[in-house]
């Protein structure tokens, strides 16, 4: 798939909250292609730089994040999955139609398309629950198909399966691969080494607010060039 | 013991015979606390939405304004709406002193922060819980406050509930700027203060169980449709 707002420079982003420096500076380009893994110890600023990355966080200290297009229209071509899936007082059907209604499609229309989603991603006979009372992994794979329904030329993951069990992780990775395959551009960040291995491209490894690594990912796994992505690896507890 | 055997007993015998006096003077407590409800409602609901989600200057001072008059005494409102609405006060002319009028002006008063407030507090929560995913799908101010009002709908319709619990069960007030006139301004909450102090307590107590009984059949009344309505729980 050609995307119209790839690549995306990150140019000496920083991000700051009460003075404390959270992030950066970041200088990088987001490729127009790829399955790129965030990883790092807690802490690290792996949410922080998806969030970046997203529009979510103010840039601060002159830096800058240059899309191909102008941010407003590129912000309309993105979607994030969070860590604790945000699940709104609805229907699982609704929650997956809300993008699209608010989006300017028909509710009727949207309903139709929401329940293609929720038959995709197996939920199809949650439809019509409330969506708060799914389980996890359930909550995981609706905001999945929430985050895909407008087909968004990249899509931001924050450790979407922190929280899940084997099964459900496992579904989880193969919808995001599909995702994947259909031409969406991921970034996603986990600390499970595991999960990093059978899903990137490429790893961007990132401690203490910096990106220490962006390398292909058998590289990184046979080789990390710092000291850090090698304790990290290892197993170690990286301060 | 007796007393309460006894109004319980006059409060079934009134019901049951359809007592005229009863009747009007319940509806007329409806009609106040409703339509104050209704239009503090009107005002309290999307004031509380607003102070979740817009971020201004004076946003604390506001809040803390609302909290404040939450606690409002009921008589010291009514004082007030006495003076600005007598002969002599600025909206003397209207001629509404001892009107049902009055009494719903000094109830709005009253329920206003107090519907406001609560809608504050639940659109908060909800809104915090929200925030991030409706900013990620880049939806519009407008768009946002529709969808934090109808996703907590529940929670305004308990803010408008207890905007009528509080209403309904209120004398001070009503007292002062309705009169407690027979035929005009007299509610239950104001007989059952009369009757009290004629020593009629079985009257006294049968109005009150009626004035019970009539806030349980408003909530669970709207409850009920509230649920049917959503069919779905959380
Ligand atoms: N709202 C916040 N206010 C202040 N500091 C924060 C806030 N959110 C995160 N941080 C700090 O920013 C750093 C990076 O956090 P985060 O990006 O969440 O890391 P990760 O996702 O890798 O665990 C951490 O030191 C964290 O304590
Ligand atoms: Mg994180």
């Amino acid at each position: 798939m050609v995307t119209s707002i790839l690549p995306l420079s990150v140019k000496d982003a920083v991000v700051r909250r009460r003075g404390k420096t959270l992030l950066g500076p970041v200088t990088t380009t987001v490729s127009d292609t790829g399955l790129s893994i965030v990883m790092g110890p807690n802490g690290a600023g792996k949410t922080t730089l998806l969030r970046l990355l997203h529009g979510m966080e103010r840039v601060s200290g002159g830096g800058s994040l240059k899309w191909q297009i102008p941010e407003e229209d590129a912000r309309a071509l993105q979607a994030f999955v969070f860590q604790a899936p945000i699940m709104m007082r609805r229907t699982a059907l609704d929650n997956v139609a809300y993008p699209l209604m608010t989006h300017g499609v028909s509710k009727k229309e949207a309903r139709v398309r929401a329940a293609e989603w929720l038959e995709r991603v197996g939920l199809a006979d949650s439809a019509q629950k409330q969506a708060t009372v799914l389980s996890g992994g359930e909550r995981q794979k609706l905001a999945l198909a929430r985050a895909l329904i407008r087909k968004p030329e990249i899509l931001f993951l924050d450790e979407p399966c922190a929280n899940l069990d084997g099964r459900a992780t496992r579904e989880f990775e193969t919808l995001l691969m599909q995702a994947f395959k259909d031409g969406t551009r991921v970034v996603m960040s986990t600390h499970d080494i595991g999960q990093a291995r059978r899903l990137a491209e490429d790893v961007w490894f990132i401690h203490h607010g910096h990106i220490l690594e962006q390398t292909p990912a058998e590289e990184f796994f046979a080789s990390p060039t710092t000291s850090e992505a090698r304790a990290f690896l290892k197993g170690d507890i990286v301060e | 013991m007796n007393e309460l055997l006894a109004g319980l007993l006059e409060a079934g015998r009134l019901i049951v015979t359809f007592d005229a006096d009863l009747i009007e003077i319940s509806l007329r407590s409806l009609q106040v606390t409703l339509t104050a409800v209704a239009v503090a409602s009107a005002i309290g609901l999307p004031l509380g939405c607003w102070l979740a989600v817009r971020r201004f200057r004076f946003r604390r001072f506001v809040i803390a304004t609302m909290n404040a008059l939450m606690g409002l005494p009921p008589v010291v409102v009514g004082l007030i709406v006495y003076l600005l609405l007598s002969r002599a006060g600025p909206f003397g002319v209207f001629g509404l002193l001892f009107t049902p009028t009055a009494m719903i002006t000094a109830q709005v008063i009253i329920l206003t922060p107090l519907i406001a407030s609560i809608a504050h507090q639940a659109i908060r929560e909800l809104w915090a819980q929200y925030h991030d995913l409706l900013i990620s799908m880049n939806t519009t101010r407008w768009q946002r406050i529709a969808t934090l009002l109808w996703d907590g709908r529940r929670a305004l319709l308990t803010a408008s509930l207890a905007g009528f619990g509080r209403g309904i069960g209120e004398v001070g007030a009503i007292m002062i700027v309705g009169g407690n006139i027979d035929n005009a301004t007299r509610v239950l909450t104001t007989a059952i203060s009369l009757e009290t102090g004629k020593g009629n307590f079985s009257l006294a107590l049968a109005l009150g169980f009626v004035l019970i009984g009539l806030a349980v059949v408003v909530n669970l009344l709207i409850h009920t449709l509230s649920r049917t309505e959503v069919s779905g729980r959380w």
